[in-house]
């Protein structure tokens, strides 16, 4: 048991949780971030993806501790005064989801391609987004929504 | 996943001090925590040591490459300076899992693991790599025992990898198509006097391969090795290939490395 400090979506929070909790975990059960989703929780899915200063990590494979006093944003901490981030926007406007289960992860991951990469290519972008799971969509419209996105981004 | 205690040690010294018989270090954690996940490992203790300084960044001298364990793959696949000495290296290190996973894994957790189809054990054959611990330095070919086994003792913490620079070198790896893992993975590195061909993915354990070595070393082209046949006995197989197809697979990728290098 330990005390988690941690700057999530610019809040400062402050919170008892055992060794072996997971920040997904810790996001979910303890902060009621609920967006962070949890599908395969071996690491392969992506679906809980979340930045943590500045880099993209799956939450699902990193203890609460070994991130303690990181800046931490989740989906939720995108969007601006109820205005959605350009990413989201993008998303919506070229059908990058149907089911929206892997949707999470999937904007956070590609929000951070595009602070890394401005301008991607087709091929830059599928490759980033090899840690990310879609059943739904078959891809097309996320690589499109991601290229859209860095046009407003 | 059993609850533990986590610890975050400032120096080898430390860490090595809280080591027990029931503890483990924690670097990425890509694979231990999974492991422990699935309830594959318990620990009562896990060591983090990706706070100690000393572990981490890459030094270029004239010969070789030192990076320090706890140096994540995302930091080398970026290193301009390994890209300039090692640039097989530097693609190794790019091809590991995925972004998120690159983001976490380090060199040192990789090698620690040694998981019969990791890449990095590879390149630590081929660039007749140096381990050095806190205790001492271990040659490669000494390093790896076993599936999944390595010649750390308990305790004992891999501090920095320092890999000879080749002439030449290239890695080629068939992946799974959804792990990353190498199905075969070999990497070719032409020294001066001779050829290492290190194969991962294909055996219980990365291992320099004799035959192609050998001919690779007296003439260094893909079409001293082309068509040769490999005992398949010892290899693996599973669902995602045969043990025949991944003989075939090893000369195959031995060629395409030679042909890139």
């Amino acid at each position: 048991m330990g005390k988690i400090s941690l700057e999530v979506n610019g809040r400062k929070v402050e919170k008892e949780a055992s060794d072996n909790t997971l920040l997904s975990t810790f996001l979910r059960e303890h902060l009621q971030l609920t967006g962070t989703h949890i599908g395969c929780d071996t690491s392969q899915c992506g679906a809980c993806v979340v930045n943590v200063d500045g880099n993209s990590l799956k939450s699902c494979t990193a203890l609460a501790a070994d991130v303690n006093g990181s800046k931490v944003t989740t989906i939720e901490g995108l969007e601006t005064n109820g205005k959605m981030h350009p990413m989201q926007e993008a998303f919506k406007k070229l059908h990058g989801l149907q089911c929206g289960f892997c949707t999470p992860g999937m904007v956070m991951s590609a929000v951070d391609l595009l602070q890394k990469n401005k301008k991607p290519s087709d091929t830059e972008i599928r490759d980033w987004l090899e840690g990310n799971i879609c059943r739904c969509t078959g891809y097309q419209n996320i690589v499109a929504a991601v290229k859209e996105a860095a046009t407003k981004m | 996943m059993k609850d533990f205690n986590y610890h975050s040690a400032k120096d080898s010294k430390e860490a090595s001090k809280l080591a027990s018989s029931s503890s483990a270090f924690l670097a990425g954690g890509m694979t231990t925590i999974p492991s422990m996940k699935l309830g594959l490992a318990t620990y009562k203790d896990l060591i983090d040591i990706k706070n100690i300084k000393k572990l981490s960044g890459i030094k270029v001298s004239g010969k070789s490459v030192t990076i320090g364990a706890a140096t994540k793959h995302v930091e080398v696949s970026n290193s301009k300076d390994v890209k300039k000495a090692i640039p097989s290296l530097s693609s190794l290190a790019e091809g590991i899992g995925d972004p998120q996973v690159r983001n976490r894994g380090t060199i040192g957790g990789s090698i620690a693991n040694n998981d019969p189809s990791a890449d990095y054990p590879s390149a630590c054959i081929a660039l007749n790599a140096t381990i050095h611990t806190n205790e001492r330095k271990i040659e490669a070919v000494k390093f790896f025992k076993g599936m999944f086994e390595t010649a750390l003792k308990k305790g004992e913490l891999i501090e920095a990898i320092e890999f000879q620079i080749p002439e030449k070198s290239s890695y080629q790896k068939h992946p799974n198509p959804a792990s990353r893992y190498a199905i075969v993975g070999v990497y070719v590195a032409k020294h001066k006097g001779d050829v290492n061909v290190a194969v991962t993915g294909a055996k219980s354990c990365v291992y320099n391969d004799k035959e192609m070595s050998k001919a690779l070393s007296g003439n260094f082209s893909s079409s001293s090795i082309d068509g040769m046949d490999l005992d398949s006995s010892e290899m693996n197989t599973d669902m995602h290939a045969s043990a025949e197809f991944r003989a075939s697979l090893v000369v195959t990728q031995a060629k395409k490395a030679v042909d890139a290098c």
